[in-house]
């Protein structure tokens, strides 16, 4: 592979505590190293922007997504962002696309990569249905992939919770990830996907999941030591109890304050909770709903344990899809609006409803707000990961605009003109004027990501990680963030280049190379359980499936055949 | 004696993965714990007659069908393609999702209409899950949990034998133990079938009455059963209440919906208020649906083309883009205008299952088909490209009914091209073609 130099740029690279330097970049192999040859390519980036590539790590990308897309004709010719969403035609190189917050594979993987992102993270995925995600990552090109496993409502997880048998808890983790080829542990309103089978729920981490003689908490606190237990690259990726309802802000930090007593196996949180914005609500209903971001930012200023991320809303329609069945059920029944629903045998609940969020709204205005509170709230920006959930509170080709919004007071003050004076006691955004910095902004959205997930190879641009690089229209000394605003989200939309695993797949906002990306998983199960447990595991899991499951043992685990550029990770044995 | 265990089973959607295949010097003997139907496919290739070589008329639809090679037909396929003004391709839904991903492409490098079997089977039910939503579950879910089993327009003794069996009605789960003494079983029906003839309800509403049925149904589950008439759908309304008494007793309903439903007066808007009636139950106790898919890969089809395009069906390429309007770009919306005039079909029986109307107008355009077996389209094929036979003879991705992917297995060696190498080598053409200005 050609050896390239990018000179002249403006390097932001926290890990490696270079902020806006005029650093070479060398890229030789696929890989940054220190030096290359003088026949290697130059680009000169003249003064813009260099980041590591971007760092997805949450995003539903791939599985339930698919259902979206059969529910959502009307959002496969919606454009609303010219040359990042709606209908476009193939051409020699790229297959045709469409849509915009669920667009067909192919303009998952260009748009993404226009934007400079170069890895994303599958947040939800069952482990019997991982083998149609896999399906769906082969068909996104260009980027670097990772599945979050869903085992917060598992019939075996709870099983061995209840049985008090951390050993068996312990290789069903290990096995599970096997099984779906998966990377690290989703917990998704834990419990409340079992209870959801019979139409039910539950309400907070002490309450019983029906047929389990467990509670959220139990699941929560058994996952995360077999997770550390595991050594596991990533800690156990929550989304809490209550998404979504007013008064929710207990239970968020019930959450946060149960994990305090678990021990990290290595240099990370115990727990990453994700979009925190649909957890951070007080009052009791609708009517007196509002930020509690004060309240979990001041936690988490004060608390090493964990890290989060925005869940970031964005005006206008969005595609809400969640393992949160129950969640999906009321969204439907609140708005009118078209519900899908999926209980998974054993394994987790799911839901999609379409929602769309206005600024003429006061709860939405609240919301919006809240999300942006706790990015600016919270001092430490590796504590914090810059998402929207994609797409439950905006599409992923939003995220320049959400970025921007982080940079610039002013802009932030433009919108919030715009909301009903019902919004106006419900937040505290209006007071907050601290705007990010390129640093601050690098670390949300590459480096945090990265340490968070354990992927050591990303998120930064030392000598050893992968040449995932993105250089940008704009010259980080010569432009007012703040008020260049508009300019700024329009050079992050489109990156003057990205370079994916030292290839340059994007040059001037134009897709130029298809590599196909490789897929991350963890096998904790190979060397991590020992053979008598294994043993047990399996005699176990044979009679479960004969008696529960509707498809074969033998069947079950995804093959070799659906990963074909794996990247496996055995993690170190404790 | 080599026996193949938790074989796929390739016939329909309920994707059997139990089957103990017997295979002896490259044969098919016998094939274990299947029903009739999945037998019969398994060891198709012994039974029936096989397309043993790829075919061409050289002189027209009245011309005889000659044998030619692979590399002869593969080209002639590509240049009625590319010569086309408004082709389509049509079926691939008793094949592979890895040869349904190649059959996108080709539409798209040919600016193709594409679409599915479902086009006369569960297309509408796309349609209603475009209105309403699909409110749904594994078929294991239902297994272990349901005790409320409507068959509503669908016959499983004929259609998906072993259905009751697996997922249904006699299987025993996890809060079913005693398998049928633990649930109730409806059958919605015109007629008394032999699946109505074990049901503890049978409802015999009078044909094309459905949505009439359900919407009586959401009434008296809403508390609005004052308002209905003394006669529903055929029905005294006594009968009717009994229903929703039964549903509203459940702990947890299913509805398994066929032809019935998506194929009679109402179509979607049947599906949708289905959809909708759900959700009300759903207000008191858990209620979902499964659409009995009947070809063992549409399900799969819908699934492709969605993350490939967007769009699960009726899909025109034409504009380059993706264009997607049922009533106007499925196949038999544009075969009946007489538009398309080159035709492409793999995996289907279009000429079996079609309006006649739509087959008149196939027999005057250029067709190409692949497919193992001949069958009614051959007959006005222009092009006909033998192919491996999916589950059989090469492994691949097929989904369940209830959208679950399985892998299917390889059983025994060929030499027959498969649906993918065959798809693959035509782009390729096409490519050429399209390269050294058309054909």
């Amino acid at each position: 592979m050609a050896e390239i130099v990018i000179k002249n740029g403006v390097v932001y690279d926290p890990k490696n505590g270079v902020d806006g330097e005029k650093n070479e970049i060398c890229i030789k192999d696929g890989k940054i190293v220190n030096n290359v040859g003088v026949g290697a390519k130059v680009i000169d980036a003249e003064g813009c922007l260099v980041l590591p590539g971007g760092v997805d790590g949450h995003t539903h990308c791939a599985g339930k997504i698919n259902t979206a897309r059969i529910m959502s004709p009307h959002d496969m010719r919606y454009s609303p962002i010219p040359g990042l969403s709606g209908p476009e035609p193939g051409t020699k190189l790229l297959r045709p696309q469409v849509g915009y917050n669920t667009p067909n594979t192919h303009a998952i993987g260009y748009r993404y990569s226009k934007l400079g992102y170069t890895t994303i993270a599958e947040a939800a995925i069952t482990p019997m249905m991982a083998r149609h995600m896999h399906e769906e990552f082969e068909s996104i090109p260009i980027l670097d992939k990772l599945a979050l496993v869903l085992l917060g409502s598992n019939w075996q997880v709870m099983q061995y919770i209840q049985d008090g048998d951390s050993e068996m808890l312990k290789s069903y983790m290990a096995w599970a990830l096997l099984a779906s080829r998966g990377y690290g542990v989703k917990v998704v309103n834990p419990g409340g996907g079992s209870s959801w089978t019979w139409g039910k729920n539950v309400t907070g981490i002490d309450d019983k999941v029906i047929d389990f003689d467990v509670t959220p908490a139990d699941i929560l606190i058994g996952l995360a030591e077999a997770n550390e237990a595991l050594n596991l690259p990533h800690s156990i990726h929550v989304h809490c109890n209550n998404l979504g309802v007013p008064g929710n802000i207990p239970t968020t930090l019930d959450t946060m304050k149960l994990l305090e007593k678990v021990k990290a196996s290595q240099d990370r949180q115990v727990m990453h909770l994700t979009h925190m914005q649909f957890h951070s609500y007080t009052g009791t209903s609708w009517m007196d709903f509002a930020s509690g971001s004060d309240q979990i930012a001041d936690y988490v200023n004060k608390h090493d344990h964990l890290t989060f991320d925005m869940g970031q809303m964005i005006f206008g329609p969005a595609m809400t899809m969640t393992a949160d069945g129950p969640t999906e059920y009321r969204n439907a029944r609140m708005f009118g609006a078209k519900w899908s629903n999926y209980d998974q045998e054993l394994e987790d609940a799911g839901g999609i409803v379409p929602l769309s969020y206005t600024p003429q709204h006061f709860a939405h205005a609240t919301m919006w707000s809240i999300g942006l509170e706790l990015a600016l709230l919270v001092k430490d920006p590796w504590k914090v990961m810059f998402t929207t959930d994609n797409p439950n509170g905006g599409a992923f080709v939003n995220y320049p605009e959400g970025q921007v919004l982080l940079m610039s007071d002013k802009k932030r003050q433009e919108v919030i003109a715009g909301f009903p004076d019902m919004t106006m006691d419900r937040i505290s955004l209006p007071n907050i004027d601290r705007e990010l910095d390129w640093g601050e902004m690098t670390v949300m959205t590459r480096s945090m990501p990265a340490k968070m997930l354990g992927l050591e190879e990303k998120g930064h641009l030392g000598a050893g990680a992968d040449a995932d690089v993105a250089i940008y229209d704009l010259k980080p000394d010569k432009v007012d963030v703040s008020v260049q605003h508009e300019a700024v989200k329009k050079a992050l939309s489109f990156a003057k280049y990205t370079i994916k695993g030292g290839e340059v797949v994007v040059q001037d906002g134009d897709i130029t190379a298809l590599p196909k990306g490789k897929v991350y998983w963890v096998n904790a199960y190979e060397n991590g359980i020992v053979q008598a447990e294994k043993d047990r595991l399996i005699t176990d899991l044979e009679e479960r499936f004969k008696k529960y499951y509707s498809m074969q043992f033998s069947n079950y685990m995804v093959e070799d055949a659906y990963v074909p550029r794996p990247v496996e990770i055995r993690p170190e044995v404790a | 004696m080599p026996v193949i265990k938790d074989v796929v089973c390739t016939f329909c959607g309920c994707l059997c993965d139990d089957l103990e295949v017997t295979v002896e010097d490259n044969k098919i003997t016998k094939v274990g714990k299947a029903c009739k139907l999945g037998r019969a496919k398994t060891m198709g290739m012994f039974l029936h007659e096989r397309i043993e070589k790829p075919m061409i008329r050289k002189n027209g639809k009245n011309s005889e069908l000659e044998e030619c090679s692979y590399d002869e037909a593969i080209t002639k396929a590509a240049e009625i393609l590319v010569a086309a003004k408004r082709p389509m391709s049509y079926g691939w839904c008793s094949t592979s999702c890895e040869a349904i991903e190649k059959a996108v492409v080709l539409a798209e490098v040919t600016g193709s209409l594409f679409d599915s079997t479902a086009n006369v089977c569960h297309g509408p039910s796309a349609l209603a899950t475009q209105e309403k939503g699909a409110p749904s579950c594994s078929l294991g879910t239902a297994k272990n949990y349901a005790d409320l089993i409507i068959f509503w327009g669908c016959n499983p003794v004929h259609a998906h034998p072993r259905h009751q069996t697996r997922y249904s009605t006699m299987a025993k789960g996890a809060f079913t133990p005693n398998g049928k003494k633990d649930k109730k079983m409806v059958v919605v029906d015109p007629r008394n079938t032999d699946t109505a003839k074990k049901a503890d309800l049978l409802i015999q509403l009078t044909p094309g009455t459905d949505y009439v049925l359900i919407e009586a149904l959401r009434a008296i589950v809403n508390g609005h059963a004052d308002v209905l008439p003394d006669e529903i759908a055929g029905l005294p309304k006594a009968k009717v209440m009994e229903l929703a008494d039964m549903c509203k007793a459940s702990k947890f309903g299913i509805i398994y919906f066929g032809m019935g439903i998506t194929q009679t007066r109402g179509r979607y808007k049947s599906g949708d208020n289905v959809s909708s009636l759900l959700s009300d139950l759903t207000q008191t106790n858990k209620f979902v649906m499964i659409g009995m898919r009947g070809h063992y890969n549409v399900t799969g089809f819908g699934q492709v083309a969605a993350w490939e395009t967007g769009f699960p069906m009726a899909i025109d390429f034409s504009r380059g883009s993706a264009y997607y309007n049922p009533g106007e770009t499925g196949t038999n919306d544009v075969l009946m205008r007489k538009e398309v005039d080159a035709f492409i079909t793999g995996a289907a029986d279009p000429g079996a299952h079609f309006p006649q109307e739509s087959v008149k107008h196939l027999y005057k355009i250029p067709a190409i088909q692949v497919d193992g077996y001949a069958n009614p389209t051959t007959e006005f094929s222009d092009v006909v490209i033998p192919a491996a036979i999916a589950g059989v003879e090469c492994d691949g991705t097929a989904y369940r009914m209830d959208g679950q992917p399985i892998r299917m297995k390889k059983l025994i060696e060929t030499t027959f091209k498969t649906d993918e190498e065959i798809l693959t080598e035509i782009i390729a053409k096409v490519h050429e073609l399209k390269e050294n200005g058309g054909a």
